[in-house]
């Protein structure tokens, strides 16, 4: 169960930033994840609802998951293009000389309070 | 909105774990301990792979072992048994991984005056311990032979991670159609400097090999 773990550190994170702030309570929460950061947002979800209630501070507290699409980019080329229709090779020039652009966040947008 | 007030993070949650490994290396280093995060599936072979070995290598380092089951303290005693080493039972709680904090609790239980080498056995899982940097110097990890060879493809950030792949069960490749060749071509992919090394735990078969990779990790590393 790796969402469990991840909303966690979510709730660590959170509770840090709204304590800087003088905040008593976080009414929202935005999270950018990648389309192929492994994390399955549906299960993040049900993760985060058992695990927020039970923190004075986030009761209530909405999770929101903004999924970031994954962009591969071909070193050989210079193409961008999608890494989940393409995988590793790139459908431009075949080549192999290819890396994540984006698509692995796992990243605290903003939290509304 | 009304009344509603954003404040931007955009942080990554993986941030403050690499701060705290990042810290946690550097004093390792002044303490002149080598740590080694090793990681794999549940039952790919850590435990009996670490037992044959230490005992290649008690004599020339002094070492101690912290096992991170989920829930029992099973590994630790066996190797405590096998080899006589240091062995500590790190309790995750039912967490995937281990960060750097949890490491760090770990490391606070092991005498670590004198200390060589810490191997760290780390939950039995391919996905979250490679997102979570421990503060080990490097990261090993076991593929055993039933797993099959195209692991590298379906969990690339762990092979990416790792400078050692061991694979393990080589006395059931006849029963499998493990592609050696193909393995170590997908493992490259993610690490074009990955070792691999194919053993059998079981009856020792390249475990020297193993250990002899320990032994110059831990001697290059003191000298840098
Ligand atoms: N056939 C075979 N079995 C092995 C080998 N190495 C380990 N095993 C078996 O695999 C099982 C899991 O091993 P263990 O070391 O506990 O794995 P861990 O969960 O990764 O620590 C045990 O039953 C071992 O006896 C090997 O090289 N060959
Ligand atoms: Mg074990
Ligand atoms: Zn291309």
């Amino acid at each position: 169960m790796h969402e469990l773990g991840i909303v966690f550190y979510i709730i660590r994170d959170v509770k840090k930033v709204a304590e800087e702030n003088n905040v008593e309570h976080v009414s929202g929460v935005v999270m950018n994840i990648g389309e192929v950061s492994t994390i399955v947002p549906e299960y993040l979800q049900d993760c985060w609802r058992w695990a927020a209630d039970r923190e004075e501070m986030l009761r209530g507290c909405e999770l929101k998951c903004n999924i970031i699409p994954a962009v591969t980019h071909c070193d050989d080329c210079g193409a961008d293009y999608e890494t989940v229709k393409y995988g590793k090779t790139c459908p431009h020039c075949k080549g192999p000389n290819t890396w994540l652009l984006r698509g692995n966040e796992v990243e605290i947008k903003e939290i509304e309070v | 909105m009304d009344g509603v007030k954003v404040i931007e993070i955009k942080k990554s949650i993986f941030a403050d774990n690499n701060e705290d490994a990042d810290k946690l290396r550097a004093e390792l280093k002044e303490h002149g301990t080598y740590l080694l995060n090793l990681m794999s599936s549940p039952g790919s072979g850590k435990t009996t792979t670490l037992i044959r070995t230490l005992n290649l290598l008690k004599d020339k380092l002094n070492i101690a072992v912290m096992e991170a089951d989920i829930d029992s303290d099973v590994d630790a005693i066996k190797i405590k048994d096998a080899t006589g080493i240091e062995s500590i039972q790190l309790h995750t709680g039912g967490m995937c991984h281990l960060d750097a904090e949890m490491t760090r609790q770990g490391l606070d239980n092991v005498q670590l005056q004198g200390k060589d080498l810490v191997i760290l056995e780390n939950v039995g899982n391919l996905v979250c311990p490679a997102e979570f940097d421990t503060g080990a110097v490097r990261n090993a990890m076991i593929l055993s032979v039933p797993e099959g060879y195209d692991k590298p493809l379906k969990y690339p950030l762990m092979f990416s991670v790792c400078d050692l792949v061991i694979v393990n069960k080589i006395d059931v490749m006849p029963y499998f159609d493990f592609d050696l060749d193909k393995c170590t071509e997908y493992v490259h992919m993610r690490n074009p400097k990955a070792q691999i090394i194919p053993i059998c735990a079981k009856t020792g078969e390249g475990v020297d090999k193993v250990a002899e990779w320990l032994l110059d990790e831990v001697k290059n590393w003191k000298n840098k």
